[in-house]
């Protein structure tokens, strides 16, 4: 840049800074300052105390019940976000505009929202109510539901995350390969799936956050039954209102450095993504 | 499919006594005062979040200073977290023994708090890719010409944004409208008064009125997917566009 760029450029100095001081400002007020309180009421009383509040029996249980929810549900939901964005980016049919707009629905619709709308299915007056309890099946107010809520919640970020990367790498690799008497499913392990695993992998990062920290659709399916149906965020809700708020900040803390890893490595796979 | 069957019950319960028992259901004083309050609130929300979301995406382009990176990272932050913590957070710095004196807790300010703090990356977000490819040498141009900066930022920088600006609006809108998990510690759900309403929706299943439940759920779902409709026609013309 030239000495008259510069020129250019120093006017805008002084407003730089005053929007510079405005973002920041509204950034810490909104985000840093409430982080730093968790972290304060959590060990408030000492590092022993915290440990003890975290590690009750029931908060133990919400904490593995947490994480066979995203060991089920993240999975499940990488391969279908896989297979439908390999649909929706590479395959014509019909009906393909209403599939796409259906996959974002999860996006517009309030937790609460679908985890009535899955008592209404699955509960015992819902529409497979009774087939359901003839064959001894359990779904609202046990994990099966929770977990039917999570992924109906977590669905469409892998989709959203690799169609426009899908989108980007084109099809002449794919082709080449085709030609060269490649198999449909080499083509996808040796060349697709290598150009795609950042915008997967980035995907999978949003879907295990939004699993870990699914509070309204668990809570409305899983009636708060505590110890056998209680997540980590339906615990800390429970102890907030029980007056343990040394549960609840614990919890919470726990939750928040999960959430931490998460942002640190959206942070690195969007770097990743960009070189 | 798992969305497209559970989301088919939901209305049919909703309309399940027919049209009126729907229509008393949605406008019962309860139900109604929820969704305007909800409505009102996301609106403001998202106007907030427009104009500071915007700022922040141009100071994380734009400007250079220690720590960028690290700013950049926790705009994130709102998505990553939990929002029952993002709640319980709230509550333990704006509310009663917050360490600031400030004390929002069961207010609609409140609420306004909760949601600014969940959709704040929306906007950031959509802006951000946006900015950092614009051409920077028409803003150039217009300075090197006597624009004076509000003016290169008003006809110049915000036309660009603008499909970008809207369509994180939209995003963060449609969030606003079914939040639930930040809202119900810190507003204390007072009828009338701050309960939003997916929270209304969760007191009318715990006191097992699933069909009230059910028509309040369809009108709510039927504002955030016009939410997402009008995004993604935004897209698509801009799509269109850069073609």
């Amino acid at each position: 840049m030239g000495s008259s760029g510069n020129a250019v450029r120093s006017r805008f100095a002084l407003p730089k800074l005053t929007l510079r001081g405005l973002a920041l400002g509204y950034l810490t007020v909104l985000l840093v300052f409430p982080l730093g309180m968790v972290g304060y009421r959590t060990f408030e009383h000492g590092l022993d105390a915290a440990w003890n509040a975290a590690t009750t029996p029931d908060a133990v249980h919400a904490f593995w019940l947490t994480l066979l929810m995203v060991a089920v549900a993240v999975p499940l939901n990488t391969i279908f976000g896989v297979g439908a964005a390999l649909l929706i980016a590479r395959r014509e049919f019909r009906g393909k505009a209403l599939f796409n707009a259906a996959v974002d629905i999860p996006f517009a619709v309030s937790p609460v929202v679908v985890g009535l709308a899955l008592i209404l299915v699955y509960g015992q007056t819902g529409w497979f109510g009774n087939d359901l309890a003839d064959a001894g099946i359990q779904v609202i107010f046990n994990p099966l539901g929770m977990i039917i809520a999570s992924i109906f919640i977590s669905l469409p970020f892998v989709v959203r995350e690799t169609v426009p990367v899908l989108r980007e790498i084109g099809t002449e690799q794919e082709q080449a390969a085709d030609t060269l008497g490649a198999r449909p499913w080499q083509i996808f392990w040796r060349i697709t799936l290598p150009a795609i695993r950042w915008g997967v992998a980035y995907g999978v990062v949003l879907t295990t956050a939004r699993v870990l920290g699914e509070f309204g659709a668990v809570s409305v399916v899983s009636g708060k039954l505590v110890g056998k149906t209680e997540t980590l965020p339906l615990h800390v809700q429970a102890a907030f209102e029980d007056f343990n708020l040394a549960g609840a900040y614990s919890a919470a803390f726990v939750l928040a450095l999960m959430a931490l890893v998460a942002v640190v490595a959206m942070q690195r796979l969007r770097t990743r993504e960009i070189a | 499919m798992i969305v497209l069957l559970p989301l088919a019950a939901l209305v049919a319960r909703g309309f399940d006594g027919g049209l009126d028992v729907f229509w008393r259901a949605v406008t019962a004083p309860d139900a109604k005062s929820a969704l305007f309050f909800t409505i009102g609130a996301s609106i403001v929300v998202v106007l907030v979040n427009a104009v500071f979301g915007t700022l922040v995406a141009w100071v994380l382009v734009r400007d250079e200073f220690r720590g960028r990176a690290a700013v950049n990272a926790i705009i994130d932050l709102p998505f990553a977290l939990p929002t029952i913590v993002a709640g319980l957070t709230l509550l333990a710095l704006y509310g009663p023994r917050g360490p600031l004196g400030i004390d929002v807790a069961y207010t609609r300010a409140a609420v306004l708090l909760a949601l600014a703090f969940v959709t704040l990356p929306f906007v950031v977000r959509a802006v951000q890719p946006v900015l950092m490819e614009v051409d920077r040498d028409m803003e150039d141009a217009a300075a090197s010409l006597g624009a004076r900066s509000s003016t290169v930022f008003r006809r110049i920088v915000l036309p660009n944004l603008m499909p970008a600006i809207l369509a994180g609006a939209g995003l963060a809108l449609a969030r606003c409208l079914g939040e639930f998990g930040s809202v119900v510690l810190i507003s204390g759900n007072i009828p009338n008064k701050t309960e939003v309403g997916s929270v209304f929706i969760s007191k009318q299943i715990e006191g097992d009125n699933l069909t009230g439940a059910a028509a309040v759920s369809v009108a709510l779902l039927v504002l955030s997917l016009v939410m997402l409709l009008v995004v993604g026609a935004i897209q698509a013309r801009r799509a269109r566009r850069g073609k």
